[in-house]
């Protein structure tokens, strides 16, 4: 070959480097707008939030000031009087409580029902998954109408117990079909080495497929725990006293009387509610995306 | 170890039989490979065994006790599978020592097996890794260590090399026979790998259609085949068969290839062929059998000539391929002896290792 034709063997070479480089660089720097204008938008409303639970009750009053500046200077008081002055420390035990018990039980109903719709074929158990599935798909919104009655006959209105019977019927369908993805993406030859190997089925559920399907239910126990913490409208109906009530409901209930809004508070108690799933977003968060696209691709 | 006997097995799917009345006596320690085409009942007859599926009708011997109804666990049974199933979350040793730990076993005498198993398949520094941190092959041994350390009465190998390399897949197969020398375990070993099922076997069965079509020793399977299937299954490259008719010729019976080639039937087999004198059959010969003539005490009546269609040279043998009445033929001759392709070639067909087949019934006569 000449020397100018690998001249321009090279120069060619290069210009397709080259333009890989510049499409490579445009993509990013598109993908950075995008992500800074995301990010901006989802991060106004708790920056407004954290502005306004550090300002005084009196400039939050004063509409001369700029909202999106704290003029007077960080006070803590919103905080203060909220855990000292209000209920908000029971709503928040409340919560805890209703939570964990509707994280425990969801966990144990799904996966063990997931357990047994995904690898004990047995007749009917496809279209009881599919079932299941559906259950999911009508909105709280409807049936508290119906849940209302049940919760009353059973004696359980205005007492948070009832919302632990209530919650799983919103987090138990979706984590079951999140966990019946999961363990039907686990090779069926694991679990007839396990049988081989002189496994029960509840020994190959604990030994083998709980603990290969963790991510799985990492993901399932933090859906269950994001419905649990922010649930709104079956507090709202079957909850009344303060001593009661959850956080969702409880903060706004007491902090808004007729037309006066506790602005700093409600703010300041809306920050320490979302601590919480924050901080177990946080340190779950890979398991969480691992979970839901084994259950979205896989099953 | 034990025996293991199949009588009348059956196993339908809905309306499908996948294993047909099948019977199969396993003597202790022996080493048996099922072998046959994807489809044919070979895993499903293994995974019965296993007790991973159910018989639908007959009975299954272990040990000489009917275990029909016996799950897996309590049959002493231990299976490797293709995909070699460990547990991911356990080590190899954890790996190894599952099935003991739910016997219950003292876990001195645990640690002692599993030392034992992996000095045997050389697997002793991998026993505190994961099983992502292993490469197939060592793998496909841990596989088998865990099955080894139950001691159990039978191993059930189900395809096991089949997701290995072409290199692993050879070594593996003299590990597997090397640990079988050792602990000399009754073995059934499923395999659609021909050279595995010889290379492995003190006896193969092969299956077709949910049928046995025969059980014999390698020798005998690849020399004394009993069907059309098995001559043509058994071999690579397969038997060369060709329609022809069995004529007498004075004294002796001539194989008509066709219009131009026949060739003469050995005398020891002329009393056998005497009833199908006259017939139209088919003929079968292996490449291996058809050589360039070599023997220098050959029956020049088993010599004709071909004129070549394809010639693949192999290194030590050169494959020809060549057409009789239309039917192709693949001879295999000495790399200093073959012509190319368009060429025309003597061949010499060695008339010892002829079969005649009954297409009516797929017998070999």
């Amino acid at each position: 070959m000449s020397t100018a034709a690998l001249t321009a063997r090279a120069a060619q070479g290069f210009s397709l480097r080259a333009s890989l480089s510049r499409n490579r660089r445009w993509a990013l720097i598109t993908s950075y707008v995008f992500l800074v204008l995301f990010a901006i938008f989802f991060l106004i409303p708790p920056y407004y939030m954290v502005v306004t639970a550090l300002k005084s009750d009196a400039e939050v009053a004063r509409m001369a000031t700029n909202p999106w500046f704290i003029a007077d200077g960080v006070t803590l008081d919103q905080f203060r009087i909220l855990l000292t002055q209000t209920d908000f420390l029971i709503f928040f035990r409340n919560t805890i409580i209703v939570t964990v018990c509707t994280v425990a039980i969801t966990m144990v109903v799904s996966v063990f029902a997931a357990f047994s719709l995904g690898r004990m074929k047995f007749w009917g158990s496809s279209i009881l998954a599919t079932g299941i599935f559906l259950t999911y798909l009508v909105p709280d919104t409807l049936l508290f109408i119906p849940l209302f009655q049940i919760v009353k006959a059973i004696g359980l209105l205005n007492s948070y117990w009832g919302m632990v019977l209530v919650y799983p019927t919103l987090t138990v369908p979706f984590c079951t079909w999140i966990m019946i993805g999961y363990f039907q993406s686990i090779p069926k030859e694991l679990d007839e080495a396990a049988l081989i190997d002189g496994a029960g089925h509840l020994q190959m559920l604990t030994k083998i497929f709980i603990p290969v399907a963790l991510p799985g239910i990492i993901a399932a126990m933090i859906f269950a725990f994001t419905v649990s913490w922010a649930a709104f409208v079956y507090p709202m109906t079957f909850l009344y006293s303060a001593d009661q009530q959850v956080l969702t409901v409880g903060t706004v209930t007491s902090l808004i009387r007729g037309d006066v809004y506790k602005w700093g508070m409600l703010m300041a108690g809306a920050l320490v509610a979302a601590a919480p799933p924050l901080v177990i977003y946080a340190f779950l968060m890979d398991y969480y995306i691992a979970g839901l696209t084994a259950g979205a691709t896989k099953g | 170890m034990a025996e293991v006997a199949l009588r009348n097995v059956v196993k339908r799917y809905d309306n499908v039989e996948a294993v047909r009345s099948i019977n199969l006596d396993i003597p202790d320690n022996e080493f048996v490979v099922l072998v046959g085409p994807s489809g044919c009942g070979k895993s499903t007859t293994l995974r019965m065994i296993a007790g991973l599926e159910e018989v639908t009708a007959g009975d299954i011997y272990i040990g000489g006790d009917i275990v029909n109804d016996l799950p897996p666990k309590d049959r002493d049974i231990a299976m490797v599978f293709q995909n070699y199933a460990l547990y991911p979350h356990m080590s190899v040793f954890e790996n190894m020592s599952f099935g003991l730990k739910l016997r219950k076993f003292p876990k001195d005498e645990i640690k002692k097996r599993v030392d034992h198993a992996a000095r045997i398949l050389d697997i002793t520094e991998l026993l505190d890794r994961k099983p992502k941190a292993l490469s197939g092959g060592q793998r496909q041994r841990v596989a088998m260590g865990r099955a080894i350390v139950r001691n159990p009465k039978v191993f059930l190998f189900d395809e096991p090399l089949s997701n290995l390399d072409a290199k692993l897949r050879v070594q593996m197969r003299t590990e597997i026979k090397r640990v079988h020398q050792l602990v000399k375990t009754t073995t059934v070993y499923v395999t659609h790998d021909q050279v595995e099922a010889m290379t492995l076997a003190d006896r193969v069965v092969v299956m077709n259609g949910g049928l046995i079509e025969q059980i014999a020793t390698p020798q005998d399977l690849y020399h004394h085949p009993r069907t059309h299937f098995v001559a043509g299954f058994i071999g690579s490259p397969a038997m060369n068969f060709i329609r022809c008719r069995l004529e007498q010729n004075g004294a002796g019976q001539r194989v008509r290839i066709s219009d131009t080639i026949s060739l003469p039937v050995p005398a020891s087999r002329a009393a056998r062929f005497a009833s199908v004198n006259g017939k139209e059959l088919l003929f079968g010969l292996r490449p291996e059998h058809i050589t360039e003539p070599r023997r220098s005490d050959r029956d020049a009546s088993c010599e004709f000539a071909a004129t070549l269609d394809v010639v693949e040279p192999m290194g030590m043998e050169t494959m020809v391929y060549f057409t009789v009445d239309g039917q192709e033929v693949c001879g295999r001759v000495d790399p200093g002896s073959a012509r190319g392709p368009g060429e025309s070639m003597r061949l010499y067909a060695d008339m010892d290792r002829m079969h005649l087949i009954d297409p009516q019934t797929g017998l070999v006569l």
